[in-house]
């Protein structure tokens, strides 16, 4: 009761400050609190892909490179829940490419940590289920597929992704690739990514150094299809 | 790969109306060439750094050199050579190759290659062992007269370098300011337009393509820096400013835009000379008219 008195006190008082151009809602705005982003844990040990991916990769990819996306994800937002309340539109607008660099690099790399797993937990097994099928029927077979996203992977100027996406509307899948961190709804916003590689060079220098294909053909023993297939199946329930 | 006569004087029908397929694509393309010389590629070779592959340690390793220098910037020059083989790029400079593959801003598959090829060239002489230091003499003048300070110059170029997302590059570039884009030309030039600018530009873009004059440039690509920095991007770029930096290279390159800009606008300055030339022609011919008119009252 307390506390419904204050937010209507707080909520008047903004409005009279305001000449009336602020609604009642301020006051509620106030006192929300705005969600704040942690680093996923990985559910496997940082050495558990080798000699697929090295250990020494994955620790720093984890803990330097997608921490870091979060930390300025997550300041980019306070930032900008404070432009939206200061309805500072410069800055609103200013502010979308760190949010949509620093967002999407959470995202991605979210959904990369599930989509590995180590030989011995079944990472590299082809997929079975709905989405072994889909991909049968869509893109040819599981090696058309895999030959499909690496060559347009090593393709890929500068830094990005490659992905297998499936299309909510059509229910069909495909492979696509986004530049920088820019997460698979940028390309459609009816796809959701089954699997996505990295193939920033942070992904991989340290092992392969420049030679992106390598990467490309050893990453394919660490897939985890039990996760893709589970999210295929979810999607097309 | 050279034509040898024997093949030239082939009996096979079906080998030489082949042969004679390629050689006249050849000569079309190709006008000054004399058989003897008729070639299908003009090699372009990489350029090794001024100076040797571990001068720049502990700043940037030599690992790095030997990966940057001797995969990267190698594996540009190769693609680049197959890409232009017996193409109209062929034996043409590297800057033109650059400019053309660009196709305002629709860039052709050399682009990618030529112009990462240009970058590298560029950064490698944009360092130099025991670099860093400050700029001097003009430079520095139209530095404290465009950014203030030195100091606000390093922080906006740092900035740029930490806030390319992705790959790409971090520039200091002079810009003639012209606004010669054909249908328009700055209509008061003056010394003070002449700016130095920070650019960045992603994947192989570069200043080129834009008409500036790139003085220093930075590579925020993160294989020029993982294997010293990991993913400090930060610390590298700042070890660059102190410690690699060619302040020399940059003020040779300035002074060098200001020449080559000059000529330029002297060349303009001839072509709109001989274009108004031919209008006085023509407000002649209109002043006779009035002076016909004139003349018949006159005799009236």
């Amino acid at each position: 009761m307390a506390i419904c008195a204050l937010v209507s006190r707080k909520a008047m008082r903004s409005v009279l400050r305001s000449g009336g151009t602020v609604t009642v809602g301020s006051g509620l705005n106030q006192i929300r609190t705005l969600q704040t982003f942690s680093l996923p844990d990985l559910q496997y040990d940082y050495g558990a892909l080798e000699p697929a991916i090295s250990g020494e990769i994955m620790k720093i990819h984890h803990q330097k490179h997608h921490q870091t996306y979060i930390t300025n994800y997550n300041k980019s937002l306070e930032q900008l829940d404070e432009a939206i309340r200061k309805g500072d539109s410069a800055k609103v607008v200013g502010l979308q490419s760190a949010i949509k660099f620093n967002g999407g690099g959470h995202i991605n790399h979210s959904i990369f940590w599930r989509n590995l797993a180590p030989t011995s937990e079944g990472g590299g097994e082809p997929p079975k289920g709905g989405l072994g099928w889909a991909i049968d029927t869509d893109i040819g077979s599981f090696e058309s597929l895999i030959q499909k996203m690496s060559s347009e992977g090593a393709a890929l100027q500068g830094s990005g992704w490659v992905w297998l996406a499936l299309d909510k509307e059509s229910k069909k899948v495909g492979v696509e690739t986004t530049p920088n961190q820019d997460p698979l709804v940028t390309k459609g916003l009816h796809l959701v990514p089954l699997l996505g590689i990295d193939v920033w060079e942070h992904a991989y220098y340290l092992q392969y150094k420049n030679v992106r294909p390598d990467y490309l053909k050893n990453i394919w023993n660490v897939i985890n299809w039990k996760y893709a297939n589970d999210v295929y199946e979810r999607e097309t329930a | 790969m050279v034509l040898s006569a024997a093949a030239l004087s082939s009996t096979t029908s079906a080998t030489s109306s082949f042969r004679d397929g390629r050689i006249s694509t050849l000569f079309r393309q190709n006008p000054k060439a004399t058989r003897c010389r008729a070639r299908f590629t003009a090699q372009l070779e990489l350029k090794a750094p001024p100076y040797s592959l571990d001068a720049l340690e502990p700043y940037m390793s030599r690992e790095t050199l030997e990966y940057h220098w001797g995969k990267h910037h190698r594996g540009y020059v190769d693609n680049l050579n197959r890409q232009i083989a017996g193409t109209d790029l062929d034996e043409l400079p590297l800057e033109e190759i650059v400019l053309r593959s660009y196709n305002k801003g629709n860039p052709l598959p050399a682009f990618n290659s030529a112009a990462q090829i240009w970058n590298h060239d560029f950064f490698w002489s944009s360092m130099k062992p025991g670099g860093g230091g400050k700029p001097s003499g003009l430079l520095l003048q139209l530095i404290e007269r465009d950014f203030g300070s030195v100091d606000r110059l390093l922080h906006e170029f740092k900035q740029a370098a930490l806030t390319q997302f992705g790959s790409g590059w971090a520039w200091l570039a002079y810009k003639a300011n012209t606004l010669d884009v054909g249908n328009a030309i700055n209509p008061r030039p003056s010394d003070t337009d002449h700016k130095l600018v920070i650019q960045k530009s992603s994947n192989a873009i570069n200043p080129l393509v834009w008409d500036y004059h790139p003085l220093i440039v930075v590579d925020v690509w993160e294989h020029a820096y993982y294997v010293d920095y990991e993913n400090r991007r930060a610390d590298f770029v700042s070890t660059f400013i102190d410690n690699l930096i060619s302040w020399d290279t940059a003020s040779t390159r300035l002074d060098e835009a200001i020449a080559a800009i000059a000529a330029k606008g002297a060349k303009e300055a001839e072509r709109r000379r001989e274009e108004e030339g031919y209008e006085t022609e023509e407000e002649d011919n209109t002043i006779m008219m009035y002076l016909d008119s004139e003349n018949e009252s006159e005799v009236e």
